[in-house]
């Protein structure tokens, strides 16, 4: 299982890869291989606001949809419009292609209640257990 | 996440196979079955356009010696089998008093007065009991699910594959017939029958030997083990129903549209419960639809027309060959074909038109 160095993550998975006060958005390598195939990505819009933890996505495979949360408040600037025509990009390439969107947080407190590279291993390791 | 606890669930013969090929395990039907192996996806187009084989050994099989008439068999059924020729199958259901589905089965014409029945996984004991109570006079009535193993092998390459295995027999093998086979020994019944609108075989063998079976097919490269994920997939797109969900015991095989599989010129246990409802108009309708996005329906999802509620879905999924999503559904409302629906469950809403089944229809059946 991949885990991304220069990302932040959440317990639910999602990971936050931030520049100054933008971050890059996505699924987790370890979300996109329990959820399987993915077949649809419904992303929020640009100009969206997001709270930290709450919903901003929802993911689907064959066999379930899942709620994607939001690892930091603010606004969504720009989605990744690949994924309309190719969700399975999340599966490929979950750190990089399969991003989900953009977003300009407005607190960057926040960031205290993600985990970094070293923690987020140890919290999936915990689960695998 | 929770850990499984599987100490319950009943397992194949196969079970640790499927483990040891990296298989994710799921609850099916009271038993631990294999969900994927390399991805939903891939199984389904490997299924489509190769050949791949399936752990089946947790549906049930009966064998009844029996006349069909003084027995009560043909009471039993809702399908012809007085007619039936020996070495040919045939689908239908068995129903209670008022017409409601408890099983779809295949009924299997062994010899003249000798029958396999094959039933779903989850209803072997209530299935058991509905035969025996039934059933009168003179028969034999053996459950042979725990010592059946049965695996089937679908898709375009499937012919060869067991034409490799079982030699020319599998030549005049024709759509809904059987032959008895040996192979190592052992009897084993191969019927050209499916669940995924492909060419292909159901094969029935000792327990004991599936797991050898299941080896020898997977030798051939051309095979790949395919889990019960795809095997939904594939069945949903030809719009074969799901016991449990499209077929239960709330509804009739009217109900379903599957009239066909229903012989109403013999006696049978529930026909007086279809004959009235033929006469005051069906409560019910299973609809098939079709959405023009990804997006998935599931099973549950509210069914609406201009607004107002009209249904429950009872089995959706992105279809994998169509890119779309599909499903399935009961309606109190007559829709015509090309009728707009809304899907709807909280805030996901699913545009989607009445279709016709199949869904997809490029087989190679």
């Amino acid at each position: 299982m991949e885990i991304a160095k220069d990302c932040f993550y959440t317990k639910e998975h999602e990971w936050a890869r931030i520049k100054g006060n933008t971050a890059y958005v996505g699924i987790t390598d370890y979300a996109q291989a329990s959820l399987g195939d993915i077949t649809f990505v419904g992303l929020p819009k640009a100009g969206d606001a997001i709270k930290q933890t709450e919903f901003s996505a929802t993911v689907e495979s064959v066999k379930a949809a899942s709620d994607v949360y939001a690892p930091l408040s603010g606004k969504v600037t720009a989605v990744n419009k690949d994924l309309a025509a190719h969700p399975e990009l999340v599966n490929k390439s979950p750190y990089d292609k399969g991003y989900f969107f953009v977003m300009e947080f407005s607190n960057p407190g926040e960031k205290a209640n993600l985990m970094d590279e070293a923690a987020y291993r140890s919290y999936v390791e915990g689960l695998s257990k | 996440m929770e850990a499984l606890d599987t100490g319950t669930l009943k397992k194949t013969p196969l079970c640790e196979t499927h483990v040891s090929m990296g298989a994710k395990m799921a609850p099916f039907g009271g038993w631990l079955m294999p969900i994927q192996y390399d991805g939903i996806l891939a199984e389904h187009a490997h299924t489509r356009n190769e050949v791949s084989v399936f752990d089946i050994c947790h549906m049930g099989e009966f064998l009844i010696e029996a006349d069909p008439v003084s027995s009560g068999l043909d009471r039993v059924v809702t399908q012809t089998i007085v007619s039936m020729p020996i070495g040919s199958c045939r689908y239908g259901f068995i129903l209670n008093e008022i017409g409601g589905i408890l099983d779809d089965l295949i009924v299997y014409r062994m010899k003249d007065k000798s029958w396999m029945i094959v039933v779903n996984a989850a209803t072997i004991a209530s299935d058991e009991k509905h035969f025996l109570k039934n059933m009168t006079g003179k028969y034999s009535f053996k459950n042979v699910s725990d010592e059946t193993g049965k695996l089937d092998v679908q898709g375009p390459k499937s012919k060869e594959i067991l034409l490799s295995i079982f030699g020319d027999g599998i030549n005049s093998l024709k759509y809904y017939t059987f032959k008895e086979f040996l192979l190592w020994g052992e009897r084993c019944i191969v019927s050209r029958t499916g669940y995924t609108g492909e060419l292909g075989y159901e094969i029935y063998i000792p327990a004991s030997r599936v797991v050898e079976l299941w080896n020898l097919l997977l030798k051939d490269k051309r095979v790949k083990p395919v889990g019960l994920g795809a095997r939904d997939t594939l069945r949903l797109e030809i719009g074969y129903p799901l016991y449990g969900h499209d077929l239960d015991a709330m509804h009739t095989p009217l109900e379903a549209s599957f009239d066909r599989f229903v012989d109403l010129t013999k006696d049978f246990i529930g026909k007086s419960a279809l004959l009235e409802e033929k006469k005051n108009g069906l409560k019910e309708n299973l609809i098939s639809f079709k959405s023009e996005t990804r997006r998935s329906p599931r099973n549950g999802f509210g069914i609406f027309l201009e607004g107002r509620r009209i249904g429950t879905v009872t089995s959706g999924s992105f279809s994998p060959s169509l890119s779309v999503g599909i499903g399935m559904g009961y309606v109190s409302e007559k829709l015509e074909i090309g009728a707009q629906i809304t899907v709807k469950e909280g805030a996901v809403e699913i545009p989607a038109t009445i279709v016709k089944k199949p869904f997809y229809n490029k087989t190679s059946l």
